[in-house]
């Protein structure tokens, strides 16, 4: 009588300055778009200077609590590999931790950022690459991603974060 | 006009914001503070009028003079702005308020960027003012109005206590049709309301506990509080976002959900816990709400001591309802904030670790300080505290050690409420003198980079009489006065400094070097507004 439908739980996680927030508005406007309920939850006090900024976003049908229960993370997004470790605990059995190492071949090895705009942009953009890496785990409709990153993107960035959301589709190794 | 039935995706801040400009609110009024700042800042955005206050006593006394103008005012701060607010707040209380005053306390459980966890419902009561408490940002929304219509309706000021989570979190919500609570007109003269002097006070202070008496009856009868029938073993009396992880922790349990902190539908309550087996009141914080259940002879259960601190979630609740020790706070995860890359108040620090001073510090970005590679920082109390402990120290130490003695304030925090600390230090000056280092980056760079009186511009960047501060310093008869931006010549900074604390004189020097973040952020606004007004 009492059952709950499920709710799906992602926690995306960084430091200042990583788009943490920007792509928790991003997942956050996508799953609004196609319909559900959706609650998002960020501190972001001192993030500025250069701390730990962790966002939960909890979707589904009705969502009660805006924190993700500790350990009941279905997906959790980090930013750099150092930051995962703080996170990790948070994953429930069976839920998928998505790194930068999940997207085998996106950042060029041997390319030096400093030398090369494309490797210095995809490295700006992993926040994005990994929604889209996270966007073939999800039954959300290409059109609301689309939306939802037009939204939230200045239409300078439209073309590239296309192009990165696309390649993290393509290449995540789930 | 936007549909008002479109589905929205806000922030509880900016459910605020949106239900203050749907319900006709003629001034937004505060100080900067997080978890509240966004709530303004919108408000402005929308179209409302909005400032900000050098503080938030004077905030709420602005708000007051509007509601006493027969305007609806909606006065914010973060939950220690009350502290400063407090003596306007508990006599508003008496004098009541013609149009409508709605105050927002935007409390901190868990300290993501405070100072401390004070938990405002206690104020409340303290003042005797009635509190709504939203979970989401579709009850800010609601309750915003509903406030505003309380204060109007009773002639009473409005607490509305979010946290942190309610402020922060983005839920989706419904607008409701745009409705004017109250407008002002000619001014109508009540004496014996307004000027609260004993002869009209007493009667004012029985007026008040009138007031909330008839309230406390309209409460029990409310739609805000309401039974959510479930399974009798269980009764769970909540409120807030505690109300949405107890849902979650036991969605079998029935619960009172409760958004009149103050005054307490009593009445309701002791139905309610009258019908149910077990009944636990679940809350963040200070146990207020068992606490007073009980005053009312209510039998309700509450939380383990342990459970007091920082912010709940359905893991802590599960272990409240289970009777668990509450389990060791976790050691803090991740990386700690630093102070930026080449900010200006790295140089300031550096120079006190080198000179070992005893730095009495203050509020703000520059509170870093305390941190390595600097540990420059010896006390840090509240805003404006910096002046007055270092005048303290000064007074008693062996004057070798008072010597080491400096006041370390940001150029917000300066106006918010360091000025009268300067005062002080002018007319009860120590034996060996005192330095008082204003790092004037500008802005109110922790919060997000507001205005305030000495940057020379409003809440919407627009410019207005800008406060000088080397005048000021001066105006309060303290001749020993530098301006130095202490990035261009370290060695010339260090230099003067050490005069300074040789010179066994009052001193004031002002480091005066724009924080580089709000420097970029207003070019880059800058860049934007200007390829704006290019398009036709
Ligand atoms: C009474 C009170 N109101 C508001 C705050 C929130 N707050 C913390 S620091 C600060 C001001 C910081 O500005 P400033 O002094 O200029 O230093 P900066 O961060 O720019 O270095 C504010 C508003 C607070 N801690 N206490
Ligand atoms: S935001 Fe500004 S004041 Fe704060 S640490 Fe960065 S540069 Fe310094």
């Amino acid at each position: 009588m009492h059952t709950m439908k499920p709710v799906t739980n992602v926690i995306i996680a960084g430091v200042g300055g990583q788009g943490v927030v920007k792509a928790s508005d991003i997942l956050t406007e996508a799953v609004f778009r196609a319909g559900f309920d959706v609650k998002k939850s960020e501190i972001h006090g001192m993030s500025q200077r250069g701390g730990s900024v962790a966002s939960d976003i909890r979707f589904g049908e009705q969502v009660l609590s805006p924190m993700v229960p500790p350990g009941e993370a279905d997906f959790i997004l980090v930013m750099s590999e150092d930051e995962a470790q703080a996170v990790e605990s948070q994953l429930k059995e069976g839920g998928t931790l998505l790194t930068p190492e999940s997207l085998p071949g996106y950042i060029d090895e041997d390319a030096d950022e400093d030398e090369d705009e494309e490797t210095r942009l995809r490295l700006r953009c992993m926040n994005v690459a990994l929604l889209g890496g996270l966007s073939t785990l999800l039954d959300i409709p290409d059109s609301c991603w689309r939306e939802a990153l037009c939204a939230n993107l200045p239409k300078r960035a439209w073309e590239f974060n296309e192009k990165v959301f696309q390649l993290g589709r393509e290449l995540v190794d789930k | 006009m936007s549909d008002p039935l479109e589905r929205l995706l806000l922030s509880g801040d900016a459910a605020v914001a949106r239900a203050a400009l749907d319900c006709g609110v003629h001034l937004g009024v505060g100080y900067p503070g997080t978890p509240s700042t966004e709530i303004l800042e919108d408000f402005s955005r929308l179209g409302g009028k909005a400032e900000w206050a050098p503080n938030e006593k004077v905030a709420l006394e602005v708000g007051i003079g509007a509601a006493f103008g027969g305007a609806a005012a909606l006065v914010t701060m973060k939950h220690v702005g009350l502290n400063v607010a407090a003596d306007p707040l508990f006599t508003v209380a008496y004098t009541g308020v013609p149009g409508a005053l709605v105050i927002v306390s935007a409390d901190d459980p868990g300290m993501h960027s405070s100072q401390n966890e004070q938990d405002n419902r206690n104020f409340a009561k303290a003042a005797g003012v009635p509190m709504l408490e939203p979970s989401d940002s579709q009850e800010a929304y609601d309750l915003t109005r509903e406030a505003f219509r309380l204060s109007h309706t009773h002639q009473i000021p409005v607490l509305l206590r979010m946290t942190t989570r309610t402020c922060h979190s983005q839920t989706v919500l419904r607008r409701a049709a745009p409705i004017r609570i109250t407008e002002p007109d000619v001014y109508q003269r009540d004496i014996k309301s307004r000027v609260m002097i004993p002869g009209y006070a007493r009667p004012a202070h029985r007026r008040l506990r009138a007031k909330l008496a008839a309230i406390e009856q309209e409460f029990n009868a409310s739609e805000l509080n309401y039974v959510v029938e479930g399974d009798r073993a269980l009764g769970i009396i909540a409120s807030g976002v505690s109300y949405m992880h107890a849902r979650e922790a036991a969605p079998e349990a029935s619960f009172l959900k409760l958004t009149t902190t103050h005054p307490l539908p009593v009445a309701l309550a002791r139905k309610f816990a009258a019908g149910v087996e077990r009944c636990i009141a679940l809350e963040e914080g200070d146990p207020y709400l068992v606490e007073n259940l009980r005053a009312h002879g209510i039998p309700v259960e509450g939380k383990d001591e342990a459970y007091r601190f920082g912010e709940l979630n359905v893991g802590l609740v599960r272990g409240i309802l289970a009777n668990a020790p509450a389990p060791e706070p976790a050691p803090p995860k991740g990386r700690p904030p630093q102070l930026c890359a080449g900010c200006p108040h790295r140089t300031v620090f550096a120079t006190l670790a080198r000179q070992n001073c005893i730095v009495t510090g203050d509020i703000g970005c520059y509170t870093l300080g305390v941190l390595p590679p600097f540990e420059a920082m010896d006390s840090c109390v509240c805003m404006g505290a910096s002046i007055g402990v270092g005048l303290g120290l000064r007074h008693v130490l062996p004057p070798d050690e008072a010597r080491r003695v400096v006041s370390v304030i940001g150029d917000s925090t300066f106006v918010h409420s360091g000025i009268t600390g300067l005062v002080e230090m002018a007319y009860n000056p120590p034996p060996t003198g005192h330095l008082v280092l204003i790092v004037d980056n500008g802005t109110t760079a922790m919060t997000g980079f507001q205005e305030h009186p000495g940057t020379g511009k409003i809440l919407d960047h627009s410019p207005s009489s800008k406060l000088s501060f080397e005048d000021l310093v001066k105006s309060i008869g303290i001749t020993r006065v530098h301006v130095i931006d202490p990035t261009e010549d370290m060695r010339a900074f260090s230099d003067l400094v050490k005069e300074c604390l040789d010179s066994g004189e009052l001193a004031v020097v002002i480091a005066r070097r724009p924080c580089l973040l709000a420097e970029r952020k207003q070019t880059a606004t800058e860049r934007a507004a200007a390829s704006k007004s290019c398009t036709p």
